[in-house]
């Protein structure tokens, strides 16, 4: 093997990588740019909020209670090694509204939504649904992929608000029911501790996060090669894609709103 | 001196490679206005390529395509797409929508928009000239049987009234009596309708059903074309293998 191979690999790898970018870039701008414009398939908005924001309530309601609940006991029986153990209200609400909260609700989206929405659109794509929608003059990006992105971009806050609530509740309840908080004190810490940035970054969040999974699942879904193996391959594709961009970006924001 | 009309499609040195697998030569291909085309030829020798280069669903990497006189690049892309009905190998039925709403899915949405009581209406009509009963009309796609989702493919395909029809592979998997019901429908509709018909097959009994002419792909050129009825009487080795279903002869079976 020459010297030059490894290299080679390690540029063609590179090169894919930026053209992969490039054609996600892309996606996303002609998707935003269906969205902003004319005609709107209200039907498919409406039943792409139902599907993405009331459906996934079940999932994001028991996973934040769950985390809001263990984060509790985590934070009492770790402050209490340095008598910290009063923290409890302030940590969980923190810990809850900026970061676990949109990065657990935007996980369980790329779980839940993502994937379905990779399946729905591959299947269309190897059934020719495609194909059929645009001899039916309804330009697929119009009909599939802007009502999906603009119900993610909407719905996604709300249900990352709906996530930090019940995960601060989740805490709240095992530490007055088996921490021995006083109910009144510990939601009066939460809400004095929490500032207005807290709240506006958990939003933002959840935006980015709506919106990387909507696109993901519809990306790898229009991408899809044929028959069922093309179909789990979009599915699984879009999946981890969605996670680790909602991982990256969560970074990035995280940076932005609350670098000192 | 009244000036001939163009052929309703017409197709000039059109070529299609996919990576280095050349499917399309140089397909030269004439359709009159308001007759019934089939085009046969072996798997994957191109034919639903073909068809799809004249929807613009895939575009040629050489070569002209022209619609009623004018190149399929001129003019409104949904006025150009308006002017066609498709039926699907496999029905391409949106599974998410009633059978009504899969047969008036132009008319509920774009330039050709009614209203919502008018569209069913006209949905349930064509529901019955393909032989359904109205009570199929709310049904799902899924709860149907493969030949019924042939025909309310077919009642899609025409709901609008189109110039042209496109038939792709319309018999596969259906048994010969709903195979046979289909061709029957597919040519009372174009007759009726006086549409311009292009069908894919390899079901020698819809061409002779279906087809006023028949084109044979093969190699990524039209070997043969001419009138249905000269087919059989027609010299191409090709075409005779093809028509006969000889594994002797000019095409090689395995491919």
């Amino acid at each position: 093997m020459s010297l030059a191979t490894p290299l080679a690999l390690i540029g063609r790898a590179a090169l894919g990588l930026l053209a992969a970018i490039g054609r996600v870039a892309l996606f996303a701008c002609a998707a935003i740019s269906h969205v902003v414009r004319p005609p709107v398939y209200g039907r498919e908005f409406l039943n792409a909020l139902l599907q993405i924001g009331w459906l996934s309530l079940p999932v994001v309601g028991l996973t934040a209670v769950f985390t809001g609940g263990a984060l509790a006991l985590q934070i009492y029986s770790g402050g209490a090694r340095f008598n910290a153990e009063a923290v409890v209200p302030q940590i969980v609400a923190i810990g809850m509204v900026r970061e676990l909260g949109p990065v657990l609700v935007g996980l369980m989206i790329a779980a839940r939504v993502t994937s379905s929405i990779a399946a729905e659109i591959a299947t269309m794509k190897v059934t020719e649904q495609i194909d059929a929608l645009v001899t039916l003059s309804t330009h697929p990006m119009k009909y599939l992929v802007a009502p999906r992105l603009l119900a993610a971009l909407i719905v996604v806050p709300l249900l990352v608000a709906v996530g930090d609530v019940i995960g601060i509740f989740g805490g709240y309840f095992v530490a007055t029911g088996s921490l021995g908080f006083n109910p009144a004190a510990y939601l009066e810490n939460t809400v004095d501790f929490l500032e207005p940035l807290d709240i506006v970054s958990s939003l933002v969040k959840g935006c980015a996060f709506g919106g990387i999974a909507a696109l993901m699942g519809c990306y790898y879904g229009m991408q899809s090669g044929r028959g069922a193996q093309g179909v789990g391959r979009a599915t699984k594709g879009s999946v981890e894609a969605a996670a680790v961009l909602i991982l990256a970006a969560n970074f990035l924001l995280t940076g932005v709103f609350f670098s000192i | 001196m009244t000036e001939a009309l163009p052929p309703m499609i017409e197709m000039r040195h059109v070529a299609k490679a996919f990576g280095d697998k050349t499917v399309l030569r140089d397909v030269h291909l004439s359709i009159p206005r308001g007759t019934s085309m089939v085009i046969i030829g072996g798997s994957g020798t191109g034919k639903s390529v073909t068809l799809k280069c004249i929807l613009g669903l895939i575009e040629p990497d050489a070569g002209q395509i022209f619609v009623d006189g004018h190149d399929m690049h001129e003019g409104d892309r949904d006025a150009f797409l308006a002017r066609f009905g498709m039926l699907f190998q496999g029905g391409a039925l949106f599974d998410s929508l009633p059978v009504w709403q899969n047969v008036a899915f132009r008319l509920l949405r774009g330039a050709l928009k009614r209203p919502k009581r008018e569209a069913r209406e006209i949905a349930i009509e064509k529901l019955r000239r393909v032989g359904l009963t109205p009570d199929v009309a709310d049904a799902f796609p899924a709860e149907l049987s493969g030949g019924m989702q042939k025909r309310v493919g077919l009642a899609r395909a025409i709901a609008a009234d189109p110039e042209i029809i496109f038939f792709d592979e319309p018999t596969t998997g259906l048994d010969p009596i709903m195979a046979g019901v289909i061709n029957d429908l597919i040519r009372e509709i174009v007759t009726e309708m006086g549409a311009t018909a292009m069908t894919i097959t390899h079901d020698m009994s819809s061409v002779r059903a279906i087809a006023d002419d028949v084109a044979m792909l093969h190699d990524g050129v039209i070997k043969w074309t001419g009138p249905v009825a000269e087919m059989d009487r027609a010299a191409d080795p090709y075409l005779q293998q093809f028509i006969h279903g000889r594994a002797e002869g000019p095409i090689e079976a395995v491919r």
